[in-house]
Parts: structure tokens; C-alpha cells; sequence
């Protein structure tokens, strides 16, 4: 069975029909890309089944289970993860922190245990700093541990965002434009990082616009064309698909 | 990184210390007790406006509850006093949990005004239910006993309330680096993003909101029974802005700073008193200064500029 399947979802603003009728299923451990030119509704796609929106209409399934019209942090709790594309940094405290708010769901959250610093507790989220740490190493954000987040390039910050959502252990991550504003060497890097996650068991859900890292890391890819699906399949099909041809790659594709 | 000292603290403690012995009449000692009380109420609102990033316009409400709650029940039902403070935090949790939840599932700032129709029912409510409260005028508070004896004299309220700070500041640092803490800044640093690593934001602002709210009626208790009387004033709307601008001017989302703004804000009117007549104006000229000059406030500007977080 497939891990998120997506069964005709629309959400209309008013009148604008930003996502329409849209159907599609990803398997577990997979790299999932979602492409399209801008405004064809790919991040309000994410919206939809991160629970950021409600959809207008349609069916979403995390391993069966309908999710649809849940909120953010329910779906955190089932294992769902994402970075935004317009970043989502808390500039108000410091890079590890940021990370750590990542594992907020496994921590003890307990308000008088915090204010007792009970020991359970102080050893736990020793614990998890260390482990943010870790995911800093894995991101390659070693050396701004304890940097100021509104001191920080925005290469890093963006990710930055990736260590947050891996520190959830989430199932399944989707990533909204990683690489958008990057540089070539930075592009590079974070397509390996993308790869490195994806080798970690975790599926990969990703909208992207370099089409050399998304050919390079997808699996399949679903093309969005003014809130519609265009077309579905590997990357050699939409290579090849006339209509993806026409609509999106241009004609010297 | 772990077992740093809390230097912070310890120079609370110290200053605490001395504070007696080099106040040289009972005028002093009565206004290291009036900061000392500020600074707890500012602390609890600096998690709400600083670290969570809402606002009240009504704090000075739920103080005068708590006030009134420590005048009335004893005074007219023979209550304790410890369970006339609880009574009133009860009550007063039970009121700002019953205000936020709906308000905070609204998108956008509609707290401000919430809170500010708030603070001024409490304060008419204090001012027309004269046959219990005194009206305008006030009324008397029996003074407070623990275990048996009372608490008599500037001293002994020093010396119980200086502890009672030394927790608070410990307490609020220990929230701050916490699970808890720490989803309360990330909401005010970015809300869609808390929420999508499963923080229950509506869940945790009203959390918040509820503990600084009872923080300050629980003051209003220790006021109301230190001053040994309460009016209507308690739960003033000016009182109010009082407090935010204390967290202003000490600087938000800093522990030290809560501490800094209550005590400046405190001793402010009594160091203009020669003024005469003028000291409201010269309080406000000093307050645009701090907003124009240290806009982040006194603790965070000192703190960047010396290179060292807090």
C-alpha cells in the first residue's frame, strides 16, 4: 500500500481554482517530485496536506488513515514533516535551538517539571541537544551551533530547516524549493544532503525548480500545470511526455 | 555549556542580600518591596509579551482579583488567607483561561483589546460592588499568617518576598530553557513553523497567558496584604500599561530585564517627585527616549553590545 495517497483534491480561494481534481499516490521510501512553472500550485499543494489548509474538496491518506482537514501539529504527530520555500526560521533563538524544537513531540513538555528543573528532564534535553548537534553535523551546519539563527547565511538557513524537520524522526519530508536562492556549489550540496536523507529510510517529497537535481535524485515526479496534473511518472517518461514538452520544458527539451 | 554558572542570579541573590543593611530608612526598604513585587509581576508578563510574543492590556485586572480576593474572603468570610490567594489565582486562572481560548483561535491580534475590556470590567466590578469592596474607597486587609503567625513589620515582608523573587527568576530561567520554553519562542518566531513540528499553538499560548495571569493575581495577594489595604486602583488600566512598559523598557524576552524595568520604572516617580507637577511629563519624555534610543530595551541593547547573550 502506498504511504500517501491523494484522491481529487481541490481547494478553491474564492474563485481561483489553485488546485484541482489532483490524484496521486507515493510509496514508502521513495524520492517523490513535484514540478510545474510558478503559480501552478505546487506549494499550495504542500499546504494542503502538511494541514496548513483544508482542502475544498478530496481525500488525503497517510498509511490509510484519512488526514485531511487535520491540523499541522496532528499530522506532526503521525510522523509528517516539511520545510518551507519562503523560509520559516525562529530568528529568535539560536541555530540548535531551532533544531531542538524539531524533537518538540518527544520531549516532556511538562510546564512545573520545567520549572523545577527536574533532572529527568534536564538530562533528557541534554540529550536531545546532542542530537541536534548530530543533525547539524549531517546537514553541515557544524560550525554555527550555537550562532544567533538571525546571524546565519541564508544557505544555511535553509538548512537549518532540514535538521528541524529530521529531528521530528519524521516517515516522510516534504521539501518546498531546498535549493531555491542557492548558489551552484550550494545546489550541489544540498542535492547530496537530499540523497543522504532519502538513503536514511525517510520518503522524500520534493518541489524543486533545477531540473537537474530533480532528474537526478526522483523517483517519479508529478507535473502541476495551473493547479491540474499534467502528468505522472519516472523521470524518463516526463522527459518524454508531449505535453509536459509543450507546457513546461519548452520545445528544445 | 551545561553546568555554566547562573551568574544572573547569584548577583540577584547578592544584591538582595545587601539591600537591607545599606537601605538606610523604612522609605527604602518599602520601595525594594514594591520592586521586588513589580519585578515578579513583570516576569510572569515578559513570558507572555517577550518570549510568547502576545500582549495583555489588562494585568493590573487580574491583580486587583487577587488583591480582592485576599481582602474580601477573610474579611467577610472568615477565610484564610492562603486559601483566600488561592481562591483568587483559582479564580483568576479559571477567568483567563475562559478569555484566551476562544481569543487566541482567532488569527490575528484581537488579545490587545480582549484583554483591555477585561482589565477595565474587573475594575469597574471592584469599584461598584461597594458592599463587599469598599467602592472607590477601598478596603482593609487582614494581615497574612503563616503557620500560625502573622507577618508583621518591612522586614520579615522583605526578607519572604525577596525569596519569593529568587525563585520566580530561577523558575522563569529553568521555563525558558525547557521543551516548554522553547515552543513558546518558536511560535512567536515563526507560528506555521511550531506548528508544523506539532507544537499545539492555541494549546500553548493559552498556557502561558493563564500562568503569567495567575503570577500577577497571586501579587496582587502579597500587595494587598503587605500594603495591609486595596482600592480600585490595583486593577487600573494605567497600572496596566505600567507593567507593559516596564517590560518594554527592561527588554522583552529577557529574564534580567524584567528585573531592570521594574525596579527603574519603580523608583522613576519617586526620583521626579521634585518636579512637582511635572513629573508625569518628564516620565514620559525619559520613556520616548528609552523607545527611541534602546527600542529593544536596556538588558538585550547592553547585552549585544558587550557581546554576550544572556
Amino acid at each position: 500500500m502506498a504511504l500517501l495517497e491523494v484522491k481529487d483534491l481541490s481547494i478553491h480561494f474564492g474563485g481561483v481554482k489553485a488546485v484541482q481534481n489532483v490524484s496521486f499516490s507515493i510509496d514508502a521510501g521513495i524520492v517523490y517530485s513535484v514540478i510545474g512553472p510558478n503559480g501552478a500550485g505546487k506549494t499550495t499543494l504542500f499546504n494542503l496536506i502538511t494541514g496548513v489548509y483544508k482542502p475544498t474538496t478530496g481525500e488525503i491518506r497517510l498509511d490509510g488513515e484519512a488526514i485531511h482537514g487535520k491540523s499541522p501539529n496532528e499530522l506532526a504527530e503521525r510522523g509528517m514533516a516539511r520545510t518551507f520555500q519562503n523560509l520559516q526560521i525562529c530568528m529568535n533563538m539560536t541555530a540548535v535551538e531551532n533544531v531542538m524544537v524539531g524533537a518538540h513531540l518527544r520531549l516532556d513538555r511538562n510546564l512545573f517539571k520545567a520549572a523545577f528543573r527536574l533532572p529527568a528532564l534536564r538530562r533528557r534535553d541534554a540529550e536531545v541537544r546532542e542530537e541536534a548537534i548530530q543533525l547539524m553535523q549531517f546537514v553541515g551546519l557544524e560550525a554555527y551551533v550555537n550562532e544567533r539563527a538571525d546571524a546565519m547565511p541564508y544557505g544555511a538557513l535553509k538548512r537549518l530547516e532540514i535538521a528541524r524537520a529530521l529531528a521530528m524522526k519524521p516517515r516522510i519530508i516534504f521539501l518546498d524549493e531546498p535549493a531555491a536562492g542557492l548558489n551552484p556549489k550550494e545546489t550541489i550540496e544540498v542535492d547530496h544532503l537530499v540523497r543522504k536523507v532519502a538513503d536514511a529510510g525517510i520518503t522524500v517529497v520534493l518541489v524543486e525548480h533545477d531540473m537537474k537535481m530533480v532528474m537526478n535524485l526522483s523517483d517519479r515526479i508529478l507535473v502541476l500545470d495551473y493547479g491540474k496534473k499534467l502528468a505522472e511518472g519516472t523521470g524518463e517518461e516526463i522527459r518524454n511526455n508531449p505535453d509536459v514538452i509543450a507546457a513546461y520544458l519548452g520545445t528544445h527539451a | 555549556m551545561q553546568k555554566k554558572l547562573n551568574i544572573g542570579l547569584l548577583i540577584v541573590i547578592a544584591i538582595l542580600l545587601l539591600v537591607p543593611f545599606i537601605a538606610p530608612n523604612s522609605f527604602y526598604l518599602d520601595l525594594a518591596i514594591r520592586m521586588a513585587i513589580n519585578a515578579m509581576i513583570v516576569l510572569g508578563l515578559n513570558l507572555l509579551i517577550g518570549f510568547a510574543g502576545q500582549i495583555s492590556l489588562g494585568h493590573a485586572g487580574f491583580l486587583g482579583i487577587g488583591a480582592y480576593a485576599s481582602a474580601v474572603l477573610p474579611t467577610h468570610f472568615n477565610w484564610h488567607p492562603l486559601l483566600a490567594m488561592g481562591a483568587g489565582a483559582l479564580i483568576t486562572g479559571l477567568l483567563a483561561a475562559l478569555v484566551a481560548r476562544p481569543i487566541f483561535k482567532l488569527k490575528g491580534n484581537y488579545l490587545a483589546m480582549a484583554t483591555l475590556g477585561l482589565g477595565i470590567i474587573i475594575n469597574i466590578t471592584l469599584r461598584n460592588e461597594a458592599q463587599w469592596t469598599g467602592g472607590p474607597d477601598g478596603m482593609p486587609v487582614l494581615p497574612m499568617s503563616l503557620f500560625g503567625l502573622e507577618i508583621y513589620g518591612d522586614k520579615q515582608w522583605y526578607w519572604i518576598i525577596a525569596a519569593m523573587l529568587v525563585f520566580a527568576v530561577w523558575a522563569s530561567q529553568n521555563l525558558i530553557d525547557s521543551p516548554f520554553g522553547r515552543a513558546l519562542r518558536a511560535l512567536h518566531g515563526s507560528e506555521v513553523a511550531s506548528q508544523v513540528v506539532g507544537v499545539d499553538v492555541v494549546r500553548y499560548k493559552v498556557s502561558i497567558f493563564v500562568l503569567s495571569a495567575v503570577f500577577a493575581s497571586i501579587m496582587g495577594s502579597v500587595t494587598a496584604h503587605y500594603i495591609g489595604f486595596v482600592s480600585p486602583n490595583f486593577a487600573d488600566f494605567f497600572h496596566s500599561i505600567e507593567l507593559v512598559t516596564m517590560v518594554v523598557v527592561g527588554g522583552m524576552a529577557s529574564v534580567f530585564g524584567s528585573l531592570v524595568g521594574a525596579v527603574l520604572l519603580t523608583a522613576l516617580p519617586q526620583a521626579l517627585a521634585t518636579f512637582e507637577g511635572w513629573e508625569t511629563v518628564v516620565f514620559g519624555a525619559i520613556l520616548m527616549g528609552f523607545m527611541i534610543f534602546l527600542p529593544k530595551g536596556i538588558v538585550p541593547t547592553l547585552a549585544a553590545k558587550f557581546g554576550k547573550g544572556e
